[in-house]
């Protein structure tokens, strides 16, 4: 039996808020969610019921935060040259604005799989899944993003995330 | 410092998700999207659930009904596009809020009894017909709609009743004076009983 969908938005709204946020930065995100959490109560009567609820939501929320970069992307830029990453950076009130940075700075792929195994805490299969290409690619792509991570901030380890 | 969910956290993640949640209620509803809304308000009787279809108030619950369980039938029953959203129920949480205050007699609400069918569904229409401070007995219910033979029937309806306070299944006792069984416990209908008695 499926849950009510409220069930859903407790159980996986501050996760998809994270993805959102590494995807897009503080700002966007917030769009993103509300976009990702309309599809999401647009098709969930048919959502399979025994479907993986939050590998689903983070599919949406992936579609969503590339419609916004996309779009992001048409806006003409103000300096002539197109920017590489997210420019809306940081979480107000938080003290890791350097991660933000670094996280900003970080090519798409690798940012997104960043964002699925350690803030969705998705295996490697379903990262390949969403992203295409390999469960390895996946996995290599995690782990150069966090390879970069520490380059460029020296307190992010590896232990105690998901396998 | 390990890498982890907790590094893309924010201190205000409780607020921003609390106003993300009400601005999805909002939008779901102008999307037509919010089959089944809902929230919980206090009463003098416990912790009440108020949920309400676009069609009008479909559930009242009493806390003893467990409110997880009464959102999951709905969700299987009704929709499970289920949430959170007290708007469309503010009229529901202000006339009972008169009822309890003693200031209201006749609840003026859509009402839908899609949770009920039948011969319960048809015994639940006619239970507003019994004003305000006033009782009948389960047989002269079953007289009421046409079978009088249904007196048992009549008390499942009353039992099953989605819509208690509402659908006023508490003025309906039992042919030997007992108060008899409710959906809320007995103590809560002889509570409302002694307050429309008094008002």
């Amino acid at each position: 039996m499926k849950p009510p969908f409220e069930k859903v938005v407790e159980r996986s709204g501050g996760v998809v808020l994270r993805v959102c946020r590494v995807i897009l930065g503080a700002h966007d995100a917030e769009d993103a969610w509300s976009e990702t959490f309309l599809a999401a109560m647009r098709a969930y009567p048919e959502l399979p019921d025994d479907a993986n609820a939050e590998a689903w939501l983070v599919t949406i929320a992936r579609r969503k935060a590339i419609d916004v970069l996309r779009a992001r992307k048409r806006q003409p830029a103000p300096v002539g040259e197109l920017p590489e990453a997210p420019s809306t950076l940081g979480v107000p009130g938080t003290a890791d604005g350097d991660l933000w940075q670094a996280v900003a700075a970080l090519p798409d792929k690798q940012r997104q799989a960043v964002a699925y195994h350690y803030v969705a805490g998705l295996a490697y299969a379903e990262i390949a899944s969403i992203l295409g290409g390999t469960t390895d690619a996946a996995r290599r792509a995690a782990a150069d993003g966090v390879k970069n991570l520490r380059k460029n901030y020296p307190d992010a380890a590896t232990e105690g995330a998901p396998s | 410092m390990t890498m982890s969910a907790n590094h893309f956290a924010s201190p205000d993640d409780a607020d921003t998700l609390s106003r993300l949640r009400d601005r999805l209620g909002l939008a779901a509803e102008a999307e037509g999207l919010l089959d089944v809304a809902y929230t919980t308000v206090d009463s003098p009787v416990g912790t009440l659930l108020l949920a309400a279809t676009p069609r009008g108030l479909v559930r009242v619950a009493y806390d003893v009904e467990d409110h997880d369980r009464v959102l999951d039938t709905m969700s299987h029953r009704l929709s499970p596009r289920v949430l959170r959203a007290p708007r469309r129920l503010d009229a529901a949480a202000r006339e009972l809020d008169e009822y309890f205050g003693g200031r209201r007699r006749v609840f003026d609400l859509p009402l839908d009894l899609s949770l009920s069918a039948g011969f319960r569904q048809l015994v639940q229409r006619h239970l507003p017909e019994i004003g305000y401070g006033q009782t009948t007995t389960y047989g002269q219910v079953a007289k009421l709609v046409g079978n009088p033979k249904a007196v048992r029937a009549v008390g499942t309806a009353c039992a099953t009743n989605p819509l208690p306070v509402v659908v006023p299944c508490h003025r309906v006792l039992r042919s030997d004076g007992a108060v008899g069984r409710y959906v809320g416990g007995t103590d809560v209908k002889q509570a409302l009983l002694r307050l429309e008695a008094a008002a």
